[in-house]
């Protein structure tokens, strides 16, 4: 980091995330220190706890702060005058333009949040941490279905048809097994999530 | 100074208010009717004939100072007529001689079930069509008291609502009124303020059968509560219940969509989620709030109430 310019507070607990972010989804939870984190930012171990009380605590807020970010852009769709169909493709490339950009964010999720739900007991429990993308899908889906662009169905089986893909998606990438970037798919994915929940 | 007097006359309609007038308490139905003269009701009025009592108001020969009105308005005698004035045609005839016109119930304010014939396009509210001011009245028109018609909704309304708005004005109070010129001291309420299963709405535990005693009825079972205005939970329904508290859901009848929606039972929704959301929040603060609360479970709301502690 540079040491040019004062950072604010929040910058810095902004700054731990993101490095603490890739730490974790890199190496995994349990295998990622404090100490680690701190050496990465060129900070003191007890500098770190000024932030965050605990790993635990850290890894709750990069949740809460990566749901943040996925759904103001979720939301940022939802407010565009596209029609449903435009929204969905739109939806797929922007989730995995965010996952190229910044990878750490997915994989976090995946290899940390989906993996390891013992840290995520309290404060996190089921949807509490990733509200804001929930919400916006929420909100994304009752207005297709509301002006009959989606087939009506309960909520859990149209997420999933829509979330599940582009998970499966960057899993794949991560594993190194996918010949082309995601984003290459996306157009393609979209289709196939269309299709499975357009009305008729 | 003799007594102030009322004249309530009906155009369509199934009696629902006057039946729901009868059961009135505090004041009772005599005890309102010996404070006011009652020139005639089509259903308890024997003596007096009606056409005659007419005769006498058109001459300007007895002075009517209430004018209630009780179901929907037309002029097609085909429908509807008191000898042989169409309901239209009389309240045309006395709209301006009397001090103050009561719509009571749903019929007379927004027209209601009867618009629903569509074949005959002559049928609406005294001031309203729905929610359009499209009334048999125009927007602007006022009594000589200086307000609109005084709309005392509901399928049927509440008798408490009517006499107490009636005593209100005897006593010359002033009585504010809502954008549907519904008195606000009753209309400002939701049915939904003052249920018995307001918790049960707070955490999210939904009711999936009618008539227990535990459970919220908004997610599954239709209750419109949350975005009706009535005081039906404050002011109990013969002094004892409503249906929420017994376990029905909140129909919405105080508002003028009442007949426009479909199943009355079931909660409208789009891929599971509430396509109406309680009044006062977006959709989007409303679903994130409910996902909190629905993570977060309150365990004594998760038993039967005998069972809890
Ligand atoms: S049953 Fe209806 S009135 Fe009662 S708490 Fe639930 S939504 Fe409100």
């Amino acid at each position: 980091m540079s040491k040019g310019r004062k950072y604010s507070k929040e910058e810095r607990k902004l700054e731990i995330v993101k490095v603490a972010c890739k730490l974790f989804a890199k190496r995994g939870y349990y295998n990622t220190t404090i100490p680690d984190i701190a050496e990465a930012m060129g900070m003191s171990v007890g500098n770190i706890y000024n932030y965050f009380k605990s790993k635990e605590e850290l890894a709750k807020y990069i949740m809460r702060y990566s749901s943040r970010l996925l759904g103001n852009e979720i939301r940022k769709i939802n407010e565009e005058d596209l029609s449903t169909k435009e929204k969905v493709y739109k939806i797929v490339k922007r989730f995995f333009e965010i996952a190229e950009e910044q990878p750490e964010l997915i994989e976090y999720f995946l290899r940390v949040f989906l993996s390891n739900r013992e840290i995520f007991n309290e404060g996190c429990e089921g949807f509490l941490c990733v509200s804001e993308v929930i919400t916006e899908l929420m909100l994304f889906f009752e207005e297709g279905a509301k002006i009959g662009d989606f087939r009506q169905q309960e909520f859990f089986p149209a997420f999933t048809t829509l979330m599940g893909p582009l998970g499966g998606m960057v899993f794949l990438k991560g594993e190194g097994v996918l010949p082309k970037s995601p984003v290459e798919y996306s157009d393609e994915l979209a289709k196939n999530i269309w299709n499975a929940l357009k009305n008729g | 100074m003799g007594k102030k007097t009322l004249l309530w006359l009906q155009g369509l309609s199934c009696n629902g208010n006057s039946q729901s007038l009868l059961n009135a308490e505090n004041p009772s139905f005599y005890e309102l009717f010996s404070r006011v003269e009652l020139i005639f009701h089509p259903e308890i009025s024997y003596k007096e004939n009606i056409l005659q009592v007419l005769e006498k108001v058109l001459s300007d020969r007895k002075k009517v100072n209430f004018l209630v009105i009780e179901g929907s308005i037309t002029t097609n005698k085909r429908f509807h007529r008191i000898g042989d004035y169409t309901i239209g045609e009389l309240i045309d005839r006395l709209k301006n001689k009397v001090d103050y016109i009561i719509a009571a119930g749903n019929c007379a304010s927004f027209g209601n079930i009867p618009v629903l014939y569509r074949e005959h396009k002559d049928i609406r509210g005294l001031q309203f069509k729905f929610k359009e001011r499209k009334g048999f009245l125009p927007p602007d028109f006022k009594t000589k008291s200086g307000y609109p018609v005084i709309n005392i909704t509901g399928c049927p309304m509440h008798p408490s609502w009517f006499t107490q708005t009636l005593i209100a004005l005897l006593e010359g109070r002033k009585v504010i009124l809502d954008k549907y010129n519904r008195p606000k001291e009753f209309f400002m309420y939701l049915s939904h303020d003052g249920c018995l299963r307001n918790e049960y709405f707070e955490w999210k535990v939904e009711a999936e059968e009618f008539g227990h005693k535990e459970g919220c009825l908004f997610y599954n079972l239709g209750c419109r509560a949350p975005m009706t205005h009535a005081p039906c939970n404050k002011i109990l329904w013969n002094r004892v219940s409503s249906k929420t508290r017994a376990g029905l859901p909140c129909f919405g009848c105080t508002e003028f969509d009442f007949p426009l929606r479909e199943n009355y039972f079931e909660t409208k929704k789009n891929i599971g989620i509430p396509e109406d959301v309680p009044l006062g929040v977006s959709k989007r603060v409303y679903i994130t709030i409910t996902g909190v609360a629905k993570t977060l479970k309150n365990e004594r709301l998760s038993k039967k109430l005998e069972e809890t502690d």
